[in-house]
């Protein structure tokens, strides 16, 4: 035949051996199997009368140019789906809207939920005749932050509902259960939350409507997550229609994550470092006189309880929480320096994080009118930021400007205690300088020894810490007042920082500042 | 130990051997691109058909154990029947035939029947009688094809023929998921659209196969255009777009000019975005690409739970029976590759879309082997036609590229669809032995010649 014999040349194909990069002469060096392809041809072809193809006529090239083309796009699939596999993937299975594990959970025995030190959160049981129950240990102190599994799912049930429903036993026991008829136990979820400080964060908060948010600084481990009102997951599913019909007063809402509040005063921290920002060095020779209220066109701002503070600078102001100091900073502040510092700070984005939580909202842009850049200097305005944010904005602070990404799973164990997966902690951003950080833990040093957290001051341990008082409209009519505290322990090399809000109740002196106190208390006292 | 203890360990065991038979039924295919031997090559083909047997066996052995469902047995040793009949019959009556390619069309119809059944048993089963019809077609097609030359001198019908077909959807079909697809006759419904792509490739290859004067390449653009317009008109958006980089390829091919193309990408850029303006259908899917959880119970739903789909398998799969692949919307049609990702794996997936591309590129290299430049065409074409379709269904899955439903040519379930890419194929395999003639003339002149006494060998 041929296409075997070597030295066979058809002398009306000469010219295609340019084409094949001389075929003939190096056989050995073609490696693509298309180039193989492209000489078969040679080798084969017959010249018909009639059909012969001038000299020079390159074939084959656009036939080579448009495999390759359908080539490269069926080779991207294949890569496509190994970015797929391998970076996606674990983002895909934790999704909240992903059932996939309840589809196949026949065989998997809904794995506990544990702290670091072993205390169960949630675990379920099995009765004589196999019939399963979720049973959260501590009823209401965990609710929202925990969840529930039935009638619908929350929290990190609904989180974590992929890994809990999955199991990672050996092999062996996954026969052995089998085996006897029992279905496979599910993974164990470990999180980074404390109990002592979540009961004492969730009695402390006492029967306000509102939150608690106790995280470290420099790891974004969560620690404590309360949400006021409650309920008891145990008994979800019967509850579940008055829970629902109650809507008013929210119970199911994760407040800490999901509740948008007014911060008040707690929004200075940004104001001032807007203000920082823009003197980095005169700041010092801020001075203020407040006479206790500002008026710029129609809007009037007055300190709370129309109180006069007099000759004020910068940490004065700040000690004080002086909303007329404040407000003439919103109103000589350059275009969309407070815009830039509020978006730096992850308002109107979603946060770093795989817990489930609102976008905080902040809307002055340079075109807004003068009583909206006061309003909102104070943190009043259109403002609105969740617990959690406002939990990560101080942390950053407290970190030198780093933020943290916050996380409550710690890590996954199977349930012969080996290590599935685990988290470590990461850095979202550097946000602000460790000056700028300084400077503004100074004058949250200042709130607390001389200004309006003066009640933890003097208890063994140091504390950076800002009030606010935050005014929001009632539906209804009237205004009521939301009181925050933000604030961190251990200032030269911080502990834990403590977000409160406690709905309704007042001052943040007077309210969330004891909530606070509780807190840290409990975290020295032991 | 008891029964269904050892069921498990059976079932897994099987799982994890069929994606070892399908990476060497793989491999094997490739290996046979590479070797020059036609012995070897005939060896890497019967290994292949051995494999695909296995992965078949396996794959209704694991079904049977998970549902204890004897009617199973049954549909199994008929499928069995059916690829010895397929691999035994069309060797022998056309033995020239592209073996690789017999067998890579068995196993994506062997991979569908497996999914469909896992998936829908009914289904299956009318699946596998329009296999069983499409195949009877398909023996006769290349008989067609070998001695009716008239094939190829009909352009202009089959113009008529498609954009009639095509117009008569727009016009008289109902609407089904937002796209008119189907018409109806005598009860029985048939999306002409699948049909119209044999014929339009032989139009396109009818009008560009002569000398292509200016005059001629404007009539078959327009032509073509038409087609483009009806199925974008008809929501038709993946057939559009098949239709259209189709004729972009045979454009190219005709007449080696890339300015040509050129000037075709970027009026088919230009008509997409105009679309994207023009059309709400367009824009969401558009959207639902973007970010398919912004409106997951609604317009996102389905494409979210395919990537949940894939998520669930990873790489190696949950076994068939053990995944949840129902979830998504319309698996069986234009999700199927989800549903195999899902209980098959990811490695069997590149696996199969490696079979796909091998079944392209044998396309092309029949192409490459012909002289008739008619010939040369179709075969691009239809090439073109399969490669992009593969491309849009599992890149549509798979979130890579806005999903535009269509078909997984043979695995999918449904009957147009496989009717139409067995044709398809049969058509191609015609060609092959075209070639297989040209090939075997010269290969007797020359032996007659070498016979001739006194006439030496002048090679």
């Amino acid at each position: 035949m041929r296409q075997n014999d070597p030295g066979y040349q058809n002398p009306d194909n000469h010219t295609e051996t340019d084409t094949g990069n001389s075929v003939q002469k190096d056989s050995r060096r073609r490696r693509s199997f298309l180039s193989r392809v492209h000489i078969r041809k040679i080798d084969l072809s017959s010249q018909q009368p009639g059909e012969t193809e001038e000299p020079g006529d390159r074939r084959n090239t656009e036939l080579v140019a448009v495999t390759y083309f359908f080539i490269a796009l069926l080779l991207l699939l294949t890569v496509w789906i190994g970015y797929l596999e391998i970076f996606r993937r674990d983002d895909l299975n934790s999704n909240i809207n992903n059932t996939k594990k309840a589809g196949t959970s026949g065989n998997v025995i809904r794995g506990s939920i544990l702290t670091g030190d072993g205390t169960i959160l949630a675990s379920t049981s099995i009765d004589g005749d196999g019939n399963e129950t979720r049973s959260y240990p501590y009823s209401n102190i965990f609710a929202h932050v925990i969840g529930y599994a039935s009638n619908g799912s929350a929290g990190l049930e609904a989180g974590e509902n992929y890994d809990l429903m999955s199991s990672h036993t050996s092999l062996l026991s996954q026969i052995q259960s089998k085996d006897d008829g029992k279905k496979v136990q599910g993974d164990n979820v470990i999180v980074t939350l404390n109990p002592s400080l979540q009961q004492t964060a969730y009695y402390a908060l006492g029967s306000y409507k509102g939150a608690v948010v106790v995280m470290e600084p420099d790891s974004g481990k969560i620690l404590a997550m309360v949400s006021k009102p409650d309920f008891d997951p145990n008994t979800i599913s019967t509850q579940w229609e008055s829970l629902v019909a109650d809507a008013s007063s929210g119970v199911l809402l994760n407040r800490a994550t999901q509740g948008l509040y007014p911060p008040g005063s707690t929004f200075k921290m940004l104001t001032t470092l807007a203000y920082l920002r823009e003197h980095p060095s005169d700041y010092n020779q801020f001075s203020w006189d407040c006479t206790g209220s500002l008026s710029q066109g129609d809007v009037t701002i007055t300190c709370y309880h129309g109180e006069q503070h007099g000759q004020e600078d910068l940490t004065a102001a700040f000690r004080n929480s002086c909303n007329t100091a404040f407000a003439d900073i919103g109103l000589n502040l350059k275009d969309n320096a407070l815009h830039n510092v509020a978006e730096d700070f992850l308002f109107n984005s979603k946060l770093p994080t795989d817990i489930q939580s609102s976008q905080s909202v902040f809307k002055l842009t340079k075109n807004s009118s003068d009583g909206e850049k006061m309003t909102t200097a104070i943190g009043q305005g259109d403002t609105l930021v969740t617990p959690l944010h406002m939990a990560m904005v101080t942390s950053t602070i407290a970190n030198g400007g780093i933020m943290m990404r916050p996380y409550l799973v710690d890590q996954i164990k199977s349930s012969e205690g080996d290590t599935v997966s685990k988290n470590d902690p990461s850095i979202y951003k550097k946000l602000m300088t460790p000056d700028e950080a300084q400077t503004i833990t100074q004058f949250m040093e200042a709130t607390v020894t001389s200004g309006t957290a003066q009640a933890l001051s003097g208890a063994g341990y140091s504390v950076a810490g800002k009030t606010g008082s935050a005014e929001h409209d009632i539906d209804g009519g009237g205004t009521g007042t939301h009181s925050w505290f933000c604030g961190f322990s251990n200032v030269d090399d911080p502990d834990i920082a403590v977000a409160v809000i406690a709905e309704d109740a007042g001052t943040g002196s007077a309210v969330a500042v004891p909530i606070a106190k509780q807190i840290f208390d409990a975290y020295y006292g032991g | 130990m008891n029964l269904s203890t050892l069921f498990t360990i059976l079932m897994k065991a099987a799982h994890y051997l069929i994606l070892i038979l399908m990476g060497a039924y793989t491999i094997a295919a490739y290996a046979a691109f590479r070797s020059r031997s036609r012995e070897v090559r005939e060896r890497l083909f019967l290994r292949q058909d051995w494999l695909l047997l296995g992965i078949h066996f396996l794959a209704y052995l694991t079904m049977y154990l998970k549902t204890l469902n004897t009617e199973l047995l049954l549909f199994y040793a008929a499928q069995l029947i059916y690829f010895l009949f397929v691999l035994l019959l069309f060797r022998n009556l056309y033995p020239r035939i592209s073996k690789g390619l017999l067998n890579n069309m068995c196993l994506l119809v062997m991979t569908g029947f497996v999914m469909i059944t896992r998936l829908s048993y009914d289904e299956s089963v009318r699946q596998f009688r329009f296999a069983c019809i499409g195949t009877g077609i398909a023996l006769i097609v290349p008989v067609i094809i070998r001695k009716l030359h008239l094939l190829t001198k009909m352009s202009w019908a089959y113009a008529f023929v498609g954009i009639g077909l095509l117009g008569l959807v727009m016009v008289a079909s109902r609407s089904v998921n937002g796209a008119k697809l189907t018409l109806t006759v005598g009860g029985f419904a048939f999306q002409p659209s699948e049909f119209v792509k044999i014929i339009f490739v032989f139009a396109v290859a009818g009008l560009l196969a002569g000398e292509h004067s200016l005059k001629r390449i404007i009539t078959a653009t327009v032509l073509a255009a038409v087609h483009v317009g009806i199925l974008v008109i008809s929501t038709d958006l993946g057939s559009a777009l098949i239709f259209f980089v189709t004729y972009l390829v045979m454009l190219f091919v005709a007449t080696r000019n890339p300015f040509l193309v050129s000037i075709g990408v970027l009026a088919g850029a230009a008509a997409a975005v105009a679309a994207y303006f023009l059309f709400s259908h367009v824009r969401v899917r558009v959207q639902i690409w973007k970010d398919p959880f912004a409106d997951y119970a609604g317009s996102g739903y389905q494409i979210c739970q395919s990537l949940f789909s894939i998520a669930a398998g990873g790489w190696l799969g949950t076994g068939l029976y053990r995944g949840s692949p129902g979830a998504i919307p319309y698996v069986e049609e234009d999700f199927m590759f989800s549903a195999i990702l899902e209980e098959m794996g990811g490695i069997f997936g590149i696996c199969l879309i490696l079979v796909c591309l091998a079944v392209f590129i044998m396309f092309v290299n029949i192409a490459m082997k012909l002289e008739s430049r008619f010939y040369r065409l179709a075969a691009v074409g239809f090439g073109a036609i399969y490669a992009t379709q593969v491309f849009l269904t599992i890149g549509g899955g798979t979130k890579l590229i806005p999903m535009t439903g269509v078909t997984l040519p043979l695995v999918s379930y449904g009957g147009s669809s496989l009717l139409s890419t067995l044709i398809m194929i049969a058509i191609v395999q015609g060609l092959y032995m075209l070639r297989s003639d040209e090939v075997r003339e010269e290969y007797e002149t020359e032996r007659s010649r070498i016979s001739e006494p006194g006439q030496p060998y002048r090679d």
